[in-house]
């Protein structure tokens, strides 16, 4: 498994990923091996099911909407270029990035583009705004169904109205990164890949 | 006879009063209990003096209680005193004032005991049984319970490193050094041996959680560096305990063999887990019980106090770790404590934790200041200098060094100023003191003693006093006031999930991963058991939104304006909001507002004219907390009497636009809905235990008004 997986990735590809998403060769190679061992149809790239196959996705409550953050828009198959770009958010805000002047574009872990990856998780629709339906919907699949709507319904008001400061009744990109100011987003949301 | 400390308090009473008096107390002052063939010839004897006793004094069978309440009181008096005097309690930091006040009282007890003949001085000293059973505890359990968990459990590993491999590094390097200095030939040190030293260095070597709580609690640090002193000196202690007495051990055997140190590391683990696990169980019972106290509601808080103090006492009788068993019964106990017992009993139990945990504190700083003045002193220069700068520089060597080993591993590295902190915060107290008094009588025992004093004082007060500018000055980040919102909360909960989801596409088995497994386990299996009623399957979110709108409840009721409601955003659940400007004025008859309002008063207010049976031991309704639910009575009558008031708008607007041909489903829907919310004022109702046989049949007189009025407007 290990030697086929090396052969099918090529060095350049490596070191173009390396680029984009930060990741050292260590790590690329071992994600390289995981994709592989998902690939059940071996042409590849990754399909839906290929991800539903993960057991402990199909009883976590946001797994249908973790699966399609993997897969651009409108595709149904994602490759591995495609694969580490997503997880690339997930990479820890390391300090010498800190200190280095500013790229011309920002690192894919950079704390916004963590916070607006999980704002797109929110937002299905796309336009920018957590609106109360959405809201509602997450809610009820954090929540279980033993809940009542209203009281769902409740706590989504509220929870709009403690975050919406331009009164659209509905949560903004920059009202959700000021919302979240005091949570340590940059431990909540980074996985420690071991080299 | 009396105790020095009656007698100062003696010593006041007399110079006061009158001198006549005394000496009609030394009379009768003495044993009670005369036949009474003695008292007819006691009579006989003294034909002035009263045949029956009005007034006497008899001291000696109140001595002990009256002692002890006397210190407690003179420490809160202390206590209450230096919050009178701003500026120096802001320079000063409270234990530095109450050693300050122990070493006062002490020097007055002295002084009152150099002329009394007994030798032996009757000062009372910090002795260890007092303070291990008695002081230590409630400090522990307070700062156990409303432990901050999850910054705990992110940072254990972390926590665990500076713990058990610090305090080893800590322990040798002092003991070795002191073991070298001992050896100078001008310190004349000469017959302290290796295990001796070795001994004093893990007895010196450990941070002290009641020192670093009394001053860390006033500058309030970010949580980040708070969790890491406090968690290493919670958990050192397991550390500290096995290494003493190995120490003490081996020091009387002579010898160590290879085989002695293997049995020391698998101690470790022993003292370590088997503590964890006695207040594991100790904790599961204590929540198990908790269950069942729907009825007895006074007794709540006593079970918690008394689960806790016997885990403590328990892992204390196998020479375990106390601490660490107390800490663990707290964290186990309390989700499910919480979820069972009533909000007063929650009440109760933090403030009487708070209480106990701050009259100890205060205790053992003065106590420390007594027996500083009372114990004979053995002051060796060299042998204290090179202890309090050994204890310094080990702890920065110890907290660099790990540190540089731990930032590998961690996702958020620990910067330079939150490593000065982690070394500076590093306070030595009275646990040290009270293992240095467990020693065995000898020459080194009062040098020890002495020495660890002096490195007492030396963090206390130096470092106490110094580390507040140090934090203003290196800008540390502060603590975070505000409470959690909900938004936070829902968000914080989802990242879980999102970072569980994304360590299962990796196949990586992380933080999140085995928090998700234990999450549920603890969902599908344990809080059934543990926890009563329905709020065993009660989501996290929705038991935190409860207590969010509780406490938002309260916060109105006490600031006073009930006149105006706020805008609960609950009441505004039903409409969609281009509606709002519609609702201004309602187009029911006032004939039908009348009948509305009558009812949800008349079905409300039963409630409060139930008769009670007197008990003693019920608790009584008191006027607060008939605010309280007079508050949410009237939320929820204006907000059944809204609704129901809107639903009879959007009743004739849907009838007006079904007389132009729109789909009258929407009317049943309408009409179903008014039905719905009798329904649930109906429930509301069953707790209370009303007659619900009236509610009944006003819903049916109401519902056959409502189609009477339908078809009168169609």
């Amino acid at each position: 498994m290990g030697s086929r997986a090396s052969t099918l990735l090529r060095e350049e590809e490596i070191e173009e990923i390396k680029k984009e998403t930060g990741f050292s060769h260590s790590q690329i190679t071992r994600l390289y091996s995981r994709f592989t061992s998902l690939d059940k149809g071996e042409n590849g790239t990754l399909s839906r099911e290929d991800f539903q196959r993960i057991p402990e996705l199909a009883i976590n409550p946001l797994g249908d909407r973790i699966i399609n953050a993997f897969f651009p828009e409108g595709e149904d198959q994602v490759n591995f270029r495609g694969f580490m770009r997503t997880l690339a958010h997930f990479r820890p805000i390391e300090d010498n990035e800190k200190n280095k002047n500013p790229p011309t574009s920002e690192p894919l872990n950079s704390r916004t583009n963590k916070l607006l990856f999980a704002f797109r998780l929110y937002d299905l629709d796309r336009d920018d705004k957590i609106s109360r339906d959405e809201l509602l919907q997450v809610l009820r699949m954090m929540v279980g169904v033993n809940i009542s709507d209203e009281q769902l319904g409740s706590i989504a008001d509220r929870t709009i109205q403690e975050a919406d400061t331009n009164g659209d009744n509905s949560i903004s990109f920059s009202e959700f990164i000021k919302v979240l100011e005091k949570v340590d987003v940059e431990q909540k949301m980074s996985i420690r890949f071991l080299h | 006879m009396a105790s020095p400390g009656v007698r100062v308090l003696l010593l006041l009473v007399l110079v006061s009063s009158a001198h006549g008096d005394a000496s009609g107390i030394n009379r009768t002052r003495g044993n009670r209990t005369l036949t009474p063939e003695e008292e007819e010839d006691s009579q006989q004897h003294h034909n002035n003096t009263k045949a029956f006793p009005v007034l006497s004094f008899n001291f000696e069978h109140v001595r002990k209680p009256f002692e002890i309440s006397l210190w407690i009181l003179l420490a809160l008096l202390m206590k209450l005193g230096f919050h009178l005097i701003p500026r120096v309690s802001h320079i000063v930091p409270e234990s530095c004032l109450l050693i300050v006040v122990g070493l006062l009282v002490g020097g007055v007890i002295k002084a009152l005991d150099s002329d009394a003949s007994d030798t032996n001085s009757s000062v009372p000293v910090l002795n260890t049984k007092l303070f291990f059973l008695y002081l230590l505890p409630p400090i522990i359990l307070d700062a156990g319970y409303f432990l901050p968990i999850r910054h705990f459990t992110e940072n254990l590993g972390t926590i665990l490193m500076f713990a058990v491999v610090g305090t080893l590094w800590n322990a040798f390097f002092i003991g070795g050094m002191m073991y070298g200095v001992c050896q100078i030939e001008a310190a004349q040190l000469g017959d302290v041996d290796l295990l001796s030293c070795l001994l004093f260095g893990s007895i010196i070597s450990a941070v002290d959680p009641v020192a670093v709580l009394a001053v860390f609690e006033e500058i309030h640090i970010n949580e980040l560096l708070y969790i890491l002193v406090f968690g290493e000196s919670l958990l050192n202690d397991a550390v500290t305990v096995v290494l003493y007495h190995l120490f003490e051990e081996f020091s009387h055997a002579g010898t160590v063999t290879i085989t002695d140190a293997f049995l020391g590391v698998i101690c470790f683990f022993v003292v370590s887990l088997g503590g964890v696990m006695i207040g594991l169980i100790y904790g599961i019972v204590g929540a198990f019980t908790s269950r069942f106290t729907l009825h007895s509601r006074v007794i709540e808080p006593l079970f918690v106090f008394l689960y806790s103090y016997m885990a403590y006492l328990s892992a204390e009788v196998f020479h375990l770790s106390g601490i660490m068993s107390l800490i663990a019964c707290g964290v186990a106990m309390r989700p499910y404590v919480e979820a069972n017992i009533s909000h007063k009993s929650y009440t109760t139990i933090k403030y009487f934790m708070k209480m106990w945990s701050s009259v100890s504190e205060t205790l053992i700083f003065i106590f420390l200041g007594v027996s500083t003045v009372a114990g004979p002193h053995v002051w060796n220069w060299t042998f204290v200098i090179f202890t309090v700068i050994l204890c310094l520089v080990s702890r920065v060597l110890g907290v660099v060094g790990l540190t540089f080993i731990i930032n590998k591993f961690r996702i958020v590295k620990l910067t330079k100023k939150d490593q000065f902190i982690v070394a500076y915060g590093g306070l030595r107290g009275a646990i040290a003191f009270s293992l240095g008094f467990l020693l065995t009588d000898t020459h080194m025992k009062t040098m020890f003693l002495t020495a660890i004093i002096t490195v007492i004082f030396f963090t206390v007060f130096v470092q106490g006093m110094t580390i507040r500018p140090l934090v203003e000055l290196l800008a540390v980040k502060k603590k975070k006031e505000t409470k959690r919102s909900i938004n936070e909360e829902i968000h914080t909960q989802f990242l879980d999930h999102l970072l569980t989801g994304i360590e299962d596409v990796c196949g990586h088995y992380g933080h999140h991963h085995w928090k998700d497994k234990l999450n549920r386990f603890n969902k599908t299996y344990v809080k059934k058991c543990l926890i009563s009623g329905e709020r065993s399957t009660e989501p996290q979110l929705i038991s935190f939104y409860n207590k969010m709108e509780l406490r938002q409840a309260m916060m109105l009721v006490e600031s006073g304006s009930l006149a105006v409601l706020p805008s609960l955003t609950s009441m505004q659940n039903i409409q969609p909001r281009d509606t709002v400007k519609q609702r201004v004025i309602p187009s029911i008859s006032k004939r039908r507002e009348e009948e509305i309002r009558k009812m949800l008063r008349s079905n409300l207010q039963k409630t409060r004219q139930r008769l009670r049976s007197y008990s003693r031991h019920d608790l009584m309704m008191d006027p607060f907390e008939e605010d309280l639910s007079e508050v949410k009575f009237r939320k929820q009558r204006v907000e059944m009497g809204r609704r129901v008031r809107l639903t009879e708008t959007h009743l004739n607007v849907h009838n007006s636009l079904s007389f132009k041909g729109i789909n009258p489903q929407s009317n049943k829907n309408t009409q179903n809905k008014i039905k719905i919310y009798r329904k649930k004022l109906k429930n509301r109702q069953h707790n209370t235990q009303n007659d619900t046989k009236k509610s009944y049949t006003k819903k049916n007189a109401f519902t056959s008004n409502t189609q009477n009025d339908n078809k009168d407007t169609k």
